[in-house]
């Protein structure tokens, strides 16, 4: 039955999962064969992978929801350890109307740990451009991420939910000022030069910081951030030595291992005379040592530990996401809608096929036996028939693109197909 | 108890509760209205101390009332100095809260007027008793300085954002109050030792005689300087130095109080 494919989304978030869990799940940077791999799973049709600091999420579709997603939940919880129970309880499945919801709450902003703050659409982008360019979209997941990009800009342009917008970039200018004071005259390390690095390095440079330094793994990276900001490039093995003239550390590399650890910085600390410290680790898994708080004048934040930061205007921001959840309602309803005329559409189409394919053959075998009728008749005969078919078929399809149909309220699809029979092989 | 007396503690007890509220509310309104209410009662602490000089025929500063009166006053100066300075937030409700409480041990000490026996007649007396005390108010405002980095960094570090994170200063600026409450009290301490004990050769013919006093204003001297001496050395900053000037400033008091209840000493007030 050529009904629509159901859309899944699978995934885990900073709200259901701790970013011990998290981390389990960050899949390297490879995120083409991550795509043709999820394809490649019985059942799933069309599919896109989202991987951010604080959600990794698989969108799909697939005529059957429930063993497809076990499968899907196995593939993305198979390098993490953690069992059967465990990877239900730490993730969410969410189906159809939910799945469109979820997705454009996300590239909204509103299912953000920081509600509002930019990053995401631009990774929810980023993540869409790689699965059109792997091939692994179709027609639904093309139709429904484009919408979700429209229906963020309409509540950021309908909302002030990005004015008041708080990123966790302005999360850690914030607790800078409250260790330094002033921010003029500081040095900042960048460690690895992701976008969200960039993105908070950014932040403080309009604050006022001194010098930007960037470190990377692959040095051409860090001069090209480099040179925007006006800053040094070092390579990432000078980390440690960097550390001792730089005040804050924001550290993103993708290392799967720690990059700094107590006893690194402790030796730094007497060298800096003390003066203080602050890391910041936005990478998913962590690149510092958790330990490292307990130096003296060392402060160590990670992404959760951000959130705690931003208080200010809670009021009005939770009054601006109710206002932007009225519009995600509304557009999921109107994506609702598409849905549903997708599933009548192949019906209306096969209708029309099924009864010229009847019309033709009659014709066919009709007209032989006619010998005597001129062109005019024949010409007659033709519409005559042609006419029958329309006539018939206006009351069934005018019925299939009702309201009531598109609504979901009509006759059920499949028992519309059986009284044509339309699913019989060959008509 | 004098009425003027009774009635400058009453407005800086106003002013302390005043500093609370705005503490808790943050409104701008009460800010100043609490700056003006204290310095109000500072006014009225200098009547005060005038009037009582002119009263006993000397410098008010010789019994525990007019000690720790003076020692209050002080403290009102050096924190309305750092003040005109400096921006340290909510600083006053925890100065002010420092000053009421030298005030009520000020309201329960007998404000008789003694008689200064004739050895002590000096013109030193006034002088070291009151470069002593205005030391230790620079001191006791680094201790408020010290006491409000401890409880902003324990916020900070443990990132548990309660009530002082956002209601205390940077840091930066908490630290910075330390040290320039040290560099200038610090220089007054050993000034005030210096004067103490060219009095001391004046009365007694000695410039030292290892009196309990003496040895814990060396001892509140010795901390100091380390902290002065291990902040350019070895960066003994922020939390350490907040640290210290808890413990400094518990010396400090120590030195003015605590020796004299152990012990009667030449120092001891009536």
């Amino acid at each position: 039955m050529p009904s629509v494919d159901h859309i899944m989304v699978l995934g885990v978030n900073h709200k259901v999962a701790p970013v011990e869990v998290r981390e389990k799940l960050a899949f390297p940077q490879s995120c083409g064969s991550v795509l043709l791999e999820i394809l490649d799973i019985d059942g799933c049709r069309e599919c896109c992978f989202l991987s951010t600091c604080n959600r990794v999420e698989v969108y799909f579709t697939t005529p059957t929801p429930d063993t497809t997603a076990d499968k899907v939940r196995r593939f993305l919880f198979s390098e993490s350890g953690l069992s059967d129970a465990d990877a239900r309880r730490y993730s969410y499945l969410h189906q159809d109307r939910e799945a469109i919801v979820h997705l454009f709450r996300v590239a909204s902003s509103l299912d953000s740990m920081i509600v509002g703050e930019p990053q995401i659409l631009g990774q929810l982008k980023a993540a869409f451009r790689g699965a059109t360019e792997s091939k692994t979209t179709g027609q639904l997941l093309n139709r429904l991420f484009d919408k979700s990009f429209s229906v963020a800009k309409r509540i950021r342009t309908e909302t002030n939910i990005g004015g008041s917008a708080v990123s966790i970039s302005y999360a850690a200018v914030q607790l800078a000022k409250k260790i330094f004071g002033d921010l003029r005259g500081k040095t900042v390390l960048l460690a690895g030069a992701g976008e969200m690095a960039e993105l908070a390095a950014e932040h403080l440079v309009t604050q006022g910081i001194h010098e930007v330094v960037v470190a990377n793994r692959t040095i051409e990276r860090a001069v090209k951030l480099a040179k925007r900001f006006n800053g040094r490039a070092v390579a990432l093995t000078e980390l440690v030595e960097q550390l001792e003239y730089a005040d804050i550390l924001i550290s993103s590399t993708g290392a799967p291992d720690l990059i700094l650890r107590k006893k690194d910085v402790k030796p730094i600390m007497r060298r800096r005379m003390n003066s203080p410290l602050f890391l910041i680790d936005i990478a998913v898994p962590r690149d510092l040592d958790p330990k490292l708080n307990d130096l003296d004048n060392v402060y160590l934040y990670d992404i959760d530990n951000l959130k705690d930061v931003v208080e200010v205007n809670k009021a009005e921001r939770e009054k601006e996401a109710a206002k932007a959840e009225r519009i995600v309602a509304e557009e999921t309803i109107k994506f609702l809608h598409w849905l549903d005329s997708m599933a009548v559409a192949p019906t209306i189409r096969d209708l029309q096929k099924k009864a010229h394919a009847i019309r033709q053959a009659e014709l066919e075998r009709t007209l032989p036996r006619l010998q005597n009728l001129s062109t005019k008749e024949r010409k007659a005969v033709e519409a005559m028939t042609n006419a029958l078919v329309s006539k018939l078929l206006a009351a069934p399809i005018q019925y299939l693109k009702s309201d009531e149909m598109l609504q979901g309220k009509g006759a059920p699809l499949d028992a519309i197909r059986k009284v044509f029979g339309l699913d019989e092989g060959g008509g | 108890m004098s009425l003027l007396f009774l009635f400058t503690f009453a407005v800086y007890v106003l002013a302390t509760i005043s500093y609370q509220v705005y503490f808790w509310t943050q409104q701008e309104k009460i800010r100043s209205a609490s700056r003006a209410v204290f310095l109000l009662a500072m006014s009225l602490h200098t009547i005060h101390l005038v009037h009582r000089y002119f009263q006993a025929g000397r410098t008010p500063i010789t019994t525990n009332h007019e000690v720790v009166s003076f020692f209050a006053w002080s403290m009102a100066v050096a924190f309305l100095t750092f003040h005109w300075r400096y921006q340290v937030k909510n600083l006053g409700a925890f100065a002010s809260l420092a000053i009421t409480g030298l005030m009520t041990i000020a309201l329960f000490s007998s404000p008789e007027i003694k008689p200064l026996p004739p050895a002590l007649q000096s013109a030193w007396l006034p002088l070291h008793a009151s470069i002593a005390l205005m030391a230790n108010a620079f001191l006791a405002l680094a201790f408020c300085g010290g006491i409000m980095y401890l409880l902003q960094e324990r916020e900070i570090k443990k990132r548990r954002f309660g009530i002082f994170y956002h209601r205390l200063p940077s840091l930066e600026a908490l630290d910075k109050l330390n040290q320039h409450c040290i560099a200038v009290g610090f220089p007054l301490l050993t000034l005030g030792i210096v004067t103490g004990s060219i009095w001391a050769k004046q009365a007694w013919g000695a410039y030292w005689q290892w009196d309990p006093k003496e040895t814990w204003s060396l001892i509140t001297w010795l901390l100091y300087a380390a902290l002065l001496h291990f902040r350019f050395t070895m960066g003994w900053r922020r939390r350490r130095a907040a640290i210290m000037a808890v413990i400094g400033f518990a010396a400090a008091l120590f030195t003015l109080w605590g020796v004299s209840l152990l012990q009667e000493g030449l120092h001891a007030f009536g």
